[in-house]
């Protein structure tokens, strides 16, 4: 039985900024992650971010994981777990996790952090089970961390951030895109990724989703149609793609199954892709214990992630007894950049997400 | 069939007015497998190979660089086909690549229910198609 401080899981980048500002804090943290590599999936985004000089702006996320990670390596009190997937929590607070392939550890933390990050959403239509339709992140993980090609031809469906991103990244590895396709009127990403595409020529087709995907035991053609104001495909307005891959990036969903286990109060918030925990402004769940930060507490960015670490962090930290002098500048600070990464038009929707999830203050 | 080759658009006439004659094999001018899959030159990423390695995939040997996962580097080899639905024994590939959604599994050393999107790649590894839900 491992006793400590806080247990955080997951070393994405909401993990790694609080395991920092825990570490930092003198708390004794150990922070598990399920693969082989930590950052999650800042190593395989090779755009850079936008934000301010604290979320890493003008970094790529690949260089952010490795800033994150030399700070962690430098508190003698952190430890991090590589290969270690947290499995279960039980009634009397003690959490399990199979660690390095094989054994099945318990621990007893006096803290919990969860960041463990969101899911790939699929959608429904014939065929979408075949080989070669993938999630844009499943791609964006092939090319990008492991370096293979993953296709000579693809579609992609969504124009949000992801398919917009993924997109022009696939361009980058050498892969032919034949359309970017989203079922919304509108453009969902930010227009400089959308405008990048077009520069190259890729077609992107608003109110248009996908019909069909078939071939013979992987997928081959794709069949895109146009849909109408209440979002049903037009017959006769069917476009046949050959593809070898078509990308699913139609949002994610957080992965709260550990909360839910442990106990925690949830509630279904479209907005924020899925279940997510009661909270405070602070994090902290309904159970007192456990803290939430990034994707699992509502869907948004790496740079909001990479604040609400450090905020749960400094929340865990404050309920561990460990105090800092500059506490207060510090968590007035994360609610400001957190404030300001909220606004603008992409804000909105999380703000009203969040206004049915955050209690108190 | 008109084919559109610039846009690689098969066909534009109404789906319900052609018949679904079209899956012919498409993948005569497209080379889908070996060290052509593995990038080489990128202008933001360097990738730096392990050192080469083989496992077997069915029997068949499958050259890999440690490293890679197992779902990758049969990838790079030209398999797409990672498992079969339970039930409907519909081929299936991997979906999230990130060890979320159990798409990928397979038999790995005569261990079943591996997800093989997050299990790296071992020389002289095992690896089998799983048949049905698997035992432990």
């Amino acid at each position: 039985m491992i006793h400590i401080d806080l247990l955080i899981v997951g070393a994405g980048p909401a993990g790694l900024m609080a395991a920092k500002e825990a570490g930092t804090a003198g708390a004794n943290v150990l922070l598990l992650e399920r693969s082989h590599v930590p950052g999650g999936q800042l190593v395989k985004q090779t755009h850079m971010f936008f934000g301010s000089e604290e979320q890493y702006a003008s970094y790529r996320g690949f260089d952010i994981s490795e800033i994150l990670l030399d700070e962690i390596k430098k508190l003698p009190n952190v430890k991090l777990a590589l290969n270690a997937t947290a499995l279960a929590v039980y009634d009397d607070g003690i959490w399990a996790a199979e660690m390095d392939g094989a054994s099945y550890t318990k621990i007893l933390p006096k803290a919990v952090i969860i960041a463990t990050g969101a899911g790939e959403k699929s959608l429904a239509f014939p065929g979408n089970d075949l080989p070669g339709v993938y999630g844009a992140g499943a791609v964006q993980t092939l090319m990008n961390q492991y370096g293979i090609k993953p296709a000579n031809r693809v579609v992609m469906l969504g124009a949000g951030n992801i398919g917009l991103i993924v997109s022009y990244q696939l361009l980058q590895a050498g892969v032919e895109v034949l359309a970017v396709c989203d079922g919304s009127p509108r453009i969902g990403g930010y227009l400089v990724h959308a405008a990048k595409l077009r520069r190259m020529g890729v077609p992107i087709l608003t109110s248009h989703s996908v019909k069909q995907a078939a071939g013979q035991g992987r997928l081959e053609t794709v069949v895109l149609w146009e849909l109408d104001k209440a979002w049903q495909g037009i017959p006769g307005t069917e476009k046949v793609y050959r593809a070898d891959v078509l990308c699913v990036a139609v949002g994610l969903s957080p992965l709260s199954e550990l909360l839910r286990q442990a106990g925690c109060e949830m509630v279904y918030v479209n907005t924020l892709g899925g279940y997510v925990p009661y909270r405070d402004s602070f994090l902290a769940t309904s159970r007192e214990n456990i803290f939430v930060a990034g994707d699992v507490a509502g869907i948004e960015e790496a740079s909001s992630a990479m604040v609400e670490g450090r905020l749960a962090g400094l929340s865990a930290a404050k309920f561990l007894g460990l105090s800092t002098p500059d506490f207060n500048a510090k968590r007035n600070d994360c609610m400001t950049q957190l404030e300001s990464l909220r606004s603008g038009h992409a804000g909105e929707r999380i703000l009203s997400g969040l206004a049915q999830a955050v209690i108190g203050s | 069939m008109a084919i559109d080759e610039k846009s690689h658009i098969l066909f534009t006439k109404p789906l319900h007015q052609t018949p679904m004659i079209y899956y012919h094999s498409t993948n005569t001018d497209i080379n889908l497998k070996g060290d052509y899959m593995r990038i080489s030159a990128h202008p933001i990423l360097d990738f730096e190979r392990g050192t080469q390695v083989s496992f077997t995939f069915d029997g068949v040997q499958v050259s890999a660089y440690t490293g890679e996962t197992i779902a990758a580097a049969l990838y790079a080899a030209g398999y797409r086909t990672l498992a079969n639905s339970p039930v409907r024994h519909r081929p299936r590939g991997f979906f999230c690549a990130i060890g979320n959604c159990s798409s990928c599994m397979m038999v790995v050393n005569g261990n079943a229910n591996v997800k093989t999107c997050i299990e790296l790649v071992q020389d002289g590894m095992i690896v089998e198609t799983q048949r049905g839900k698997g035992t432990l």
